[in-house]
C-alpha cells in the first residue's frame, strides 16, 4: 500500500553508491548546509596511473547515471548515450574511465526528495532543500574528490548535462581540460522556465500530489506528472520531426470517433510516454531539478557580462547545437561562443543540421558523432592520452 | 569563405604539403605564436600551423561544412564570417590574424581590416588582384567583367563584392597609416613573383597579392 514500503521492498539499483559530506557538508546556494547525502554512480572503463583519463558526463533533466549500460534497471533498455559511450565508441571506455552520477536532488539513488529526511523520519518532500545547478556540480566535486581525481580530462554533457558542463568550467576551471556544452544554454530561456512551470503546475493540480506529501499518503501524482512529460516531450522535438513521425495518422481505428479518446497516433504516443515516465520518476524530484534549471543563468552575478564567467579558464570548450532545436538554440550556442572568445578561451561553436530538435543529441546524427569525436581527439592529443 | 585559387600544392621541406599560397602565408608565420585564421575553410592552413609550427591557432569560418569539418580534425573554430564576428574578440589577442582570400567578399573591407590589427599584432592578408592583364583584357576588349581561372564565378554569382587592385589596396593601407611589413605577388598557380610588388609591374602581371601589416 504505502510507497515508502513499495520503495523499501524495491531492491536496491545497481552501481555504486558514495556517502559524502559528512564531516565537511554542501554548502548550497539557498545558504543551506546540507549532509550527509549520497551520490549514486556509474563508472566505465579503468582510470590509468596518472588518473589523467576521466570523463564525467553530465545527465539530462530525466537522465540518470545508466549513460551506457546494457539494460537500465528499471526501463530495461539500453542506457541513454550509448550511442556515443562505449568500448571503441566516441566516448571510448577503453580508453577513458568515464564517470555519470545521478544529480543531487534527483531519484535514482542519489539523495533526492523522496528520501527519507533523517530528521523527521520521513520523506523529505516540499522540506527537501531548492538545490541549483551549482549545487549538483558542488555534489559532483565532493564525488570526484573522493575518487582521487584532481582534473578531469573531459566534462560532456547535453541540455541540462550541458548546464553543469559549463557550471563547472565557470567554478573549477582548472579541474576540466575539455568541455563539450551541447543543446545547452549558459541561462534558462523565458520560454523552457515558461514551460517547465507549466509541468509544474500540472504535477501540483493532480489532487494525489497531497501539497507534496504523496508518499506519506501512500499516492502518486502519476496523471500530473504525465501531463508535465507530455508537454516537455514535444518541446524536445521539432515541427517537422513531429509530423513525419505522426502525421495526421489515426490510432488503430479507420475513422475519427467523434470522442475525446486517443484517436490520433501523436496523441497516443504522448499517452505513452507520459505513463512509462512515470514509472521511473519521482514527482517532486521532477519539481526540484527543473527549478534548478529555471534559476540557471552563468551571467547573473556578473550583471549579464558572460565573458567575465570564463576569465582566465583554459579549458578547451567545444559548443553544439542543433539547428531545430527551439528549446536550446544556435543563437544562444553562439552568445556563448562569442562570450568565450571574448574571454580568450579556446572554442569550437558548431550548428549541426537536423531536424530531430532538442532531442538530436540522444539520436543518430553523424555529423555530431564526427564533430564530438574529432573534438575528443584532439583534446586527447593536446592532453598527451593515448 | 570562396577560394579562387585551385589546389595546387608546393614542394616544401615539410612532411605536409599545402597550397602554394598558404604556404607563403605559413611561412610568415612565427613558431609558438597565436593565430586567428578568418574563412579558413576546411582548417588546410591553420592545420599545418598547428601541426608544423606548433602554433595556438583558432579559426572563423562561414560555411557550417567547413566548421564541422575543422572541429572534426580537432581544430577550434566557430562559425562566424569577418564583417560581423570579429568584434567579441579581445584587443591584442592574436600574433597574427589572417585573412586569405576573403577580404574582396566582405562587406566592409576597411572595418575588417581595421579590425584585424585591433585583434592581431600583425595582419596577413591575400587578395586576387583585379589589376591583372587578364581582368584589364577582359574589361577593355570584351567588355566584360573578368572571369578566368583566378576568378571564375560570373559576376552574378560571385561572393566577392569588393575588388581592388593592389595599387588601391596599397593606397588603402597608405590612407589608414597601416605599415606594410612585408608584401609579395603571386602567379596564377600562387607560387612568388619576383618582382617589387608596389610597382606597376606587379600591379600588371600579378595575379594575386599576399600582404603582411602592421599598426
Amino acid at each position: 500500500m504505502s510507497s515508502i514500503a513499495d520503495t523499501q521492498k524495491r531492491p536496491p539499483l545497481p552501481g555504486h553508491h558514495m556517502v559524502l559530506g559528512e564531516t565537511d557538508k554542501l554548502r548550497l546556494d539557498s545558504g543551506v548546509e546540507f549532509g550527509p547525502f549520497t551520490l549514486a554512480y556509474q563508472t566505465y572503463g579503468e582510470l590509468n596511473a596518472d588518473k589523467s583519463n576521466a570523463i564525467l558526463v553530465c545527465h539530462a533533466l530525466t537522465g540518470d547515471q545508466y549513460v551506457a549500460d546494457d539494460v537500465h534497471p528499471i526501463t530495461g533498455k539500453e542506457g541513454w548515450w550509448r550511442e556515443i559511450v562505449g568500448p571503441g565508441k566516441i566516448i571510448d571506455t577503453d580508453k577513458y574511465f568515464v564517470i555519470c552520477s545521478n544529480v543531487i536532488g534527483g531519484c535514482l539513488g542519489s539523495t533526492g526528495p523522496k528520501d527519507i529526511n533523517p530528521e523527521t523520519g520521513k520523506p523529505w518532500g516540499l522540506d527537501f532543500p531548492v538545490i541549483t545547478i551549482a549545487d549538483m556540480v558542488r555534489a559532483q566535486t565532493m564525488l570526484i574528490d573522493a575518487l582521487g581525481i584532481d582534473t578531469l580530462f573531459a566534462v560532456i554533457g547535453g541540455s541540462m548535462g550541458g548546464m553543469q558542463v559549463l557550471e563547472w568550467c565557470k567554478s573549477y576551471p582548472e579541474r576540466v581540460f575539455a568541455a563539450a556544452p551541447i543543446a545547452t544554454s549558459f541561462r534558462h530561456s523565458a520560454q523552457n522556465i515558461a514551460f517547465h512551470e507549466v509541468g509544474r503546475q500540472a504535477v501540483m493540480a493532480d489532487p494525489d500530489w497531497c501539497g507534496g506529501n504523496y508518499l506519506l499518503e501512500g499516492k502518486k501524482p502519476a496523471r500530473g506528472l504525465a501531463v508535465a512529460r507530455m508537454t516537455a516531450h514535444i518541446t524536445y522535438l521539432s515541427q517537422p520531426a513531429l509530423h513525419r513521425k505522426f502525421g495526421r495518422k489515426l490510432q488503430n481505428r479507420g475513422a475519427i470517433t467523434y470522442s475525446f479518446d486517443h484517436d490520433f497516433q501523436v496523441e497516443s504516443y504522448l499517452r505513452h510516454q507520459g505513463k512509462s515516465f512515470v514509472d521511473r520518476f519521482d514527482a517532486n524530484s521532477y519539481l526540484y531539478i527543473t527549478r534548478a534549471m529555471d534559476y540557471f543563468d552563468l551571467s547573473m552575478e556578473y550583471d549579464g557580462r558572460l565573458a567575465e564567467a570564463f576569465t582566465g579558464c583554459k579549458t578547451r570548450f567545444c559548443v553544439i547545437s542543433f539547428s531545430s532545436d527551439w528549446c536550446f538554440t544556435t543563437a544562444e550556442s553562439r552568445t556563448l561562443a562569442h562570450a568565450l572568445n571574448a574571454a580568450s578561451c579556446n572554442v569550437s561553436c558548431v550548428e549541426i543540421e537536423s531536424d530531430k530538435g532538442h532531442d538530436a543529441f540522444l539520436l543518430d546524427e553523424p555529423d555530431f558523432h564526427m564533430v564530438l569525436s574529432g573534438f575528443i581527439e584532439g583534446a586527447a592529443q593536446g592532453r598527451g592520452l593515448k | 569563405m570562396n577560394n579562387t585559387v585551385s589546389n595546387i600544392t608546393s614542394a616544401t621541406p615539410h612532411s605536409d604539403r599545402i597550397r602554394v599560397d598558404l604556404q607563403l602565408i605559413a611561412d610568415m608565420v612565427e613558431p609558438g605564436t597565436r593565430v586567428l585564421d578568418i574563412g579558413c575553410s576546411d582548417g588546410e592552413l591553420l592545420g599545418y600551423l598547428t601541426r608544423t609550427k606548433n602554433v595556438d591557432g583558432r579559426g572563423l569560418e562561414l560555411s557550417n561544412e567547413g566548421v564541422r569539418n575543422c572541429v572534426a580534425q580537432g581544430l577550434p573554430v566557430m562559425q562566424g564570417d569577418a564583417d560581423r564576428d570579429l568584434g567579441d574578440y579581445p584587443d591584442g589577442a592574436f600574433d597574427y590574424a589572417i585573412l586569405s582570400q576573403t577580404l574582396q567578399a566582405t562587406q566592409r573591407p576597411k572595418e575588417v581590416l581595421s579590425e584585424l590589427l585591433r585583434i592581431g599584432n600583425k595582419a596577413i592578408v591575400s587578395f586576387p588582384n583585379f589589376g591583372h592583364w587578364r581582368a584589364r583584357f577582359d574589361l577593355m576588349f570584351r567588355g566584360q567583367m573578368p572571369q578566368n581561372p583566378n576568378l571564375p564565378i560570373m559576376w552574378y554569382e560571385t561572393p566577392n563584392i569588393h575588388f581592388c587592385t593592389v595599387r588601391d589596396f596599397v593606397g588603402l593601407c597608405r590612407e589608414m597609416n597601416l605599415k606594410i611589413e612585408r608584401s609579395m605577388v603571386l602567379n596564377e598557380s600562387g607560387s612568388r613573383v619576383s618582382m617589387d610588388s608596389h610597382s606597376g609591374f606587379a600591379n600588371f602581371f600579378g595575379n594575386q597579392a599576399l600582404f603582411m601589416l602592421s599598426k
